[in-house]
């Protein structure tokens, strides 16, 4: 009989790095910023070809067109090229740095899907991956997207109201507020598996609503942006879209909504009550600790010289719409 | 005589390879930026960049003497100020990309942020320090400054505690790589244990005098 006695160097089981975080161990190194000056190039370059570093890139995730009727762009809003709205997104999911979520997030699989609506409510509903698309008629809206963080993109995003899904669940009297919930799987999710790569926040990732806030007709539940179903990194299958909100209110890739009596705590401002509020309303008079929200940078096409620092609007522009849901309240104070 | 020589061209490798290393990567950041390729934000792209780059050419900095004192080789003291610069280069583009690109020259809100928001209050004043001990590294200044010159740049050891700081409160959740720098800076820090102790005990001693 062999009797293996371990050496002090021996590897064990645990010790093994898994396969993901070995083949992304360069953009860790690089994420912690370990990497000498001379590396610091290939950090700069990732997003242009020069990455010699990089693996072969995986699969493209497959996004397929959808039947919906077309925004008529009144507002003559210019939109942001779907090459930077698919490419430059906040998913900690699939890592905390701006492209990372769509390098690590093309395996992501949608496909079965279940978005459960339940709580304080007659009727819960659970919705299956081709409910999605079916159960209402698609409409086509062009939205300003204001990230907390002081930039902007306008999307064309392709959903359906919240509310007609609401009216199909029929919430009782107790129904206050809604709790939406992104899906939580480490293996899928790099991010929710490695701290490092997740950015250091709670998963799964919670956000919320008052009820008349979802109800609204502003707010949507988007399927798809560029007249195609959503990309992992912007949210597939099924995220959420309130325009008069910081960004990281509208919640993505969501397995459950429920409806509940009481204000739930959200992901951010458990992190840090001090900054991120549940409300998170647009409000270019109330600043972020750390930075002023009175302008953004509205993300364009073109390069460093090319890009317009625009005002910040209250509620981001839609005050008409939802100003009158928050009268009498100190909008200083619920921030 | 021979030995020397072989040292000085030591100095001159070694002094090419920092240009190369240093000097390059911010062409090719501008080259990527002005013409779009640096993905979908390419001013957040440039300041983080040269914020990082700065903080890592700072750290190389404060290695050269103790690596020069564990090996030795007195001579690798020579390519201090070059790494100096360079961090003061890159620190400077930096703040002229904030202006520039970010703010688009909006002066007030400038002013504002510098004042308002501690984590920039604390990166500027961490510049201008930099910034005096970049203008004192000509010889000629270095020379009139004698003894003070030394005191002068002791400040280096301030500065990297304060962009250490200012790298600390900037970021929004991921704490990973700021701690990670913090403790890169205590270590060197730690190295100079002796010296930077009395350097805090003369001041108090002034000031108590």
């Amino acid at each position: 009989m062999l009797i293996k006695i371990p050496k002090s160097y021996d590897l064990k089981e645990s010790d093994v790095t898994p396969e993901d975080v070995y083949l992304n161990r360069r953009d860790l190194l690089k994420g912690m910023g370990f990497l000498g000056a001379g590396a610091l190039l290939a950090t700069a370059s990732a997003s242009a070809k020069a990455d010699w570093f990089s693996k072969e890139e995986t699969a493209k995730f497959k996004t397929t067109p959808l039947k919906y009727t077309p925004d008529a762009n009144t507002d003559k809003l210019i939109l942001t090229p779907e090459s930077k709205v698919i490419s430059h997104n906040n998913f900690y999911e699939f890592g905390a740095k701006k492209n990372q979520p769509a390098e690590l997030s093309q395996g992501f699989k949608v496909n079965p899907w279940q978005l459960t609506i339940s709580g304080e409510c007659d009727k819960p509903l659970t919705l299956d991956y081709d409910d999605l698309f079916k159960m209402f008629p698609l409409e086509e809206h062009y939205r300003k997207l204001r990230c907390v963080e002081a930039w902007s993109m306008v999307v064309p995003w392709i959903g359906f109201s919240l509310a007609d899904l609401l009216k199909k669940v029929a919430p009782n009297s107790s129904a206050k507020y809604l709790v939406f919930e992104t899906l939580h799987d480490p293996k899928q999710m790099p991010g929710q598996a490695n701290r490092h790569l997740g950015g250091g926040i709670a998963y799964p990732y919670v956000e919320g609503l008052r009820l008349d806030e979802a109800m609204n007709p502003l707010t949507l539940m988007s399927v798809g942006l560029y007249g195609k179903t959503l990309p992992p990194q912007n949210g597939a299958p099924i995220r959420l879209v309130v325009p008069w909100k910081y960004g990281f209110k509208s919640i993505k890739s969501i397995v459950s909504i429920k409806l509940v009596s009481r204000k739930p705590r959200t992901t951010w401002q458990k992190l840090a009550p001090s900054e991120y509020g549940f409300y998170a309303n647009v409000n270019p008079n109330h600043d972020h600790p750390r930075w002023s929200q009175a302008s953004e940078r509205r993300i364009t096409s073109g390069g460093l010289f090319s890009r317009n620092r625009i005002e910040t609007l209250p509620f981001n522009g839609y005050g008409e719409e939802v100003a009158d849901m928050y009268k009498g309240m100190n909008l200083r104070k619920h921030y | 005589m021979g030995d020397k020589l072989t040292t000085s061209h030591k100095i001159l490798v070694l002094k090419c390879v920092i240009h190369l290393a240093a000097f390059l990567p911010l062409f090719n950041l501008y080259y990527l930026a002005f013409n779009d390729l640096l993905g979908a934000d390419p001013v957040q792209s440039v300041i983080h960049f040269t914020g990082i780059g700065a903080f890592n050419l700072l750290l190389v900095t404060l290695t050269v003497s103790p690596v020069a004192k564990q090996l030795k080789q007195g001579y690798l003291l020579q390519v201090r100020r070059l790494l100096g610069l360079y961090a003061f280069t890159y620190a400077f583009m930096h703040l002229i990309n904030f202006l520039v690109f970010d703010l688009q020259l909006a002066w007030s809100l400038f002013f504002n942020e510098v004042l308002k928001r501690p984590y920039i209050t604390i990166g500027m004043i961490a510049f201008i320090l930099l910034t005096t001990l970049a203008v004192t590294s000509v010889n000629s200044i270095k020379r009139k400054m004698g003894k003070s010159w030394q005191r002068l740049h002791n400040v280096s050891y301030l500065i990297v505690i304060l962009v250490s700081v200012h790298f600390y409160w900037s970021v929004k959740s991921e704490l990973m790589a700021p701690l990670f720098y913090i403790m890169l800076t205590s270590v060197l820090l730690a190295f100079r244990y002796k010296k930077i102790k009395a350097l805090i005990l003369s001041v108090f001693v002034n000031k108590t005098r």
